[in-house]
């Protein structure tokens, strides 16, 4: 087991380093540089550009030179200094801009998974098992409303009922006196308040997604003939089920957790927008749009770097489950 | 090809004729026996209401979307500024004039700043079937006037799913937009299917180093969350392109990180396949690896690639919708579903006039339609499937 998991952690290394930099080729794309976006930014202020200054900026971000250049100084900055560059929108540095809306987006992804999982999985067994059953039509047809409805769309009717019929605004995570006050036993109240909507909204999707997934794998699984023989055994049905076909079906299911984590900010990125919550995709939207690129990419790779953490998991947790992954034979 | 005799190597079929399914009259036994594995498939398929529903949807949405300048009663560009909101009308009907709707003009209340809109009773949009009204152009080349329903005079407006804010039919707009939006999730598909095929394939039926390779570039680009990805790529494409330069670039974006989840589907699949008696049995038998992956391995998860495709065509149209939602997809003046939901951006603007979500509606019955389809498929082509009962 020591062995596997030290042997996907050295894996996880490489993927690393693609990953940071398939980031920074994507905020190298849009045309121009950053500099040149940073003076015109400055002169529509009416701020005089110091050319000294400028050539500073130049220098340290080594813009003009080769990819790889400009990439090893992105980079080095990031590991040895914790520096991911200045955000020319905000004109502060990148790595405090991501640290103020880190932990919120962190509490929104897990309260998420958490919400699905509770839902999803005894729905999904239920729909195997009880197929053709009018449960099993209810469920479904949620489920395929679900995965249908965009999470904007859920986001903005969700959003509409709750300001046309309770009243309430739900633009962001915390009520307005409870925006800026320091953390207490009333904040969290007010933000467990505010957080169901989004929850359920970015979870929508990824529910029907596992109880299909779940359905799936059980019902491949209920007409194997070792489900006949416990049966035939005389098995009681409730063990029948819970022993053996839905802990086989459940290794697939553990390996997609590492999946539901981009997911999770795929979902995050849209309703935060709608519902102009504090978290970072607003943030990486915007930074995008006004080709904020240090920002932008310093957002992708938090992203993407959380993510790997999330595989890495789920893929010593199927591991643990597993043997046959454990051995490499599966 | 110098090849002994295979025995019949795949199992569903074997499953199939073997135990027709019980309680079947005679003579559909026989048929059964001697179906073949696609007729099989379609006979299940065929007893799958929703599916079916499913299946005549989506007919009628592409039927319509190829058609859209005919069942458009406007063309895209035609708009009245005094029409500005304008709520859906519902035609009503009498024998003398047959459908028919009052105009109504529309102004800005002063006081609440909010749209009204005044029934003129007196007077009579009459509406008919195959109308001749703003010209069109169907699939680019062929020129007409006719329309499937409007206004029986040209000129006069009609609002059935209600009025934009430049004062333009939403329902137009709906049916032209279908195109791009429907066409977008079909091309990108096509495309991942393909890199899926090869790459699922080559990784699950090799194995060692090679998957090993490849598995972890497919995690690479999983673990990339997608949304952020697309949002970082489409960003690059520069607002000055074209419509169909951007149409390809967004296709082409969606499939670069479409592909993963079929190419992990079909490598799961083949692992488990590969060890199957009936492979080790072809493979004494001297069959090249092209055939045991051709005639063995894809028959027997076929269902499984099915039903991946089946969601990924939804999930590229939800993710065209969601770029374009988002502003960095189509942009106006191209018109695809989502391009039309950026008016529908914040409560406010839903709360005053919430037919703009009807293109919503659209997304939703598209997708849902597809999910039916393939769910079907999947029941109906699985291999062990005594489904059903």
């Amino acid at each position: 087991m020591l062995r596997y998991i030290a042997i996907r952690l050295l894996h996880a290394i490489p993927t690393l380093f693609i990953i940071s930099v398939i980031a920074f080729f994507v905020i190298q794309l849009p045309p121009g540089d950053f500099l040149s976006t940073q003076i015109a930014y400055l002169e529509s202020q009416g701020a005089s550009v110091d050319s000294s200054q400028i050539e500073a900026l130049r220098i340290r971000y080594g813009i003009g030179d080769p990819f790889w250049v400009q990439y090893w100084k992105w980079i080095t900055a990031i590991l040895f200094n914790g520096d991911f560059g200045l955000s020319f929108q905000y004109q502060r540095p990148v790595s405090g801009l991501i640290m103020d809306r880190l932990g919120l987006t962190l509490i929104l992804g897990l309260a998420t998974l958490f919400f699905t999982w509770i839902i999803a999985l005894p729905a999904g067994i239920y729909s195997a098992i009880r197929q053709h059953s009018i449960g099993e039509y209810i469920i479904s047809g949620l489920g395929f409303v679900a995965l249908a409805i965009p999470n904007f769309l859920a986001a903005l009717v969700l959003a509409y009922i709750a300001f046309a019929f309770f009243g309430h605004s739900v633009g962001g995570l915390f009520s307005p006196e409870h925006a800026n006050a320091p953390w207490s036993l009333a904040k969290i109240g007010d933000l467990l308040q505010h957080l169901w909507i989004p929850v359920i909204v970015i979870g929508l999707a990824g529910t029907a997604g596992i109880i299909r997934t779940m359905r799936a794998n059980l019902l491949d699984e209920l007409h194997k003939p070792y489900v006949t023989a416990a049966r035939a055994k005389g098995l009681p049905e409730r063990r029948v089920i819970a022993k053996y076909p839905v802990r086989i079906s459940l290794n697939p299911f553990i390996s997609t957790i590492g999946w539901n984590i981009p997911q999770l900010f795929d979902g995050e990125v849209i309703v935060a927008q709608v519902l102009a919550l504090g978290t970072m995709g607003p943030l990486l939207l915007t930074a995008l749009k006004s080709q904020d690129m240090y920002l932008a990419g310093g957002i992708l790779l938090i992203i993407a770097v959380l993510t790997v953490i999330g595989t890495l998991i789920s893929d010593i947790a199927l591991a643990a489950v597993d043997p046959r992954v454990r051995f490499g034979k599966a | 090809m110098s090849l002994a005799p295979i025995p019949s190597d795949d199992p569903k079929e074997q499953l199939e004729t073997a135990e027709p399914e019980s309680g079947d009259p005679k003579d559909e036994r026989v048929q059964l026996a001697t179906a073949s594995q696609r007729q099989l498939i379609w006979m299940r398929f065929r007893r799958h209401k929703m599916a079916m529903l499913g299946l005549w949807i989506l007919i009628l949405m592409y039927f319509v979307a190829a058609l859209a300048g005919f069942f458009a009663p406007f063309t895209t560009n035609s708009a009245h500024s005094t029409h500005a909101y304008h709520p859906p009308q519902l035609p009503k009907f009498s024998i003398s004039d047959g459908f028919y709707v009052h105009p109504s003009e529309g102004r800005t209340d002063i006081d609440t700043l909010k749209r009204v809109f005044e029934e003129d009773t007196s007077e009579k949009v009459e509406l008919g079937f195959f109308v001749k009204g703003e010209p069109y152009k169907l699939f680019g080349v062929i020129e007409s006037d006719r329309h499937f329903f409007g206004p029986k005079e040209m000129g006069e407006r009609f609002y059935l799913f209600g009025a934009d804010r430049a004062g333009a039919d939403v329902l137009s707009k709906l049916i032209y937009g279908s195109q791009v939006s429907l066409s977008i999730g079909l091309v990108g598909v096509a495309i991942s299917l393909v890199l899926g095929l090869i790459l699922g394939g080559i990784s699950g039926y090799f194995g060692g180093w090679v998957d090993n390779l490849i598995q972890r570039f497919i995690e690479l680009i999983m673990s990339i969350p997608t949304l952020p990805l697309w949002l970082g790529l489409a960003a690059a494409i520069p607002p000055t392109f074209g419509i169909v330069p951007t149409y390809l670039m967004i296709t082409v974006i969606l499939s670069l990180l479409g592909w993963t989840s079929l190419a992990r589907v079909i490598r799961g699949r083949l692992l488990q396949t590969r060890d199957e008696d009936f492979v080790l049995a072809a493979r004494l038998d001297g069959v090249s690896t092209a055939r045991i992956i051709r005639r063995h391995l894809l028959p027997s998860f076929m269902s499984h690639i099915i039903a991946t495709v089946s969601l990924s065509v939804p999930a590229m149209i939800l993710a065209e919708t969601s770029l374009s939602f988002l502003g960095l997809g189509m942009r106006a003046p191209a018109i695809s579903w989502g391009v039309l939901l950026q008016d529908a951006q914040s409560v406010k603007t839903v709360a005053t006039a919430p037919w703009l979500l009807i293109p919503g509606i659209a997304v939703v019955l598209a997708v849902v339609a597809y999910n039916f389809v393939g769910d079907g498929l999947r029941d109906s082509a699985d291999p062990y499937g005594k489904r059903s009962e």
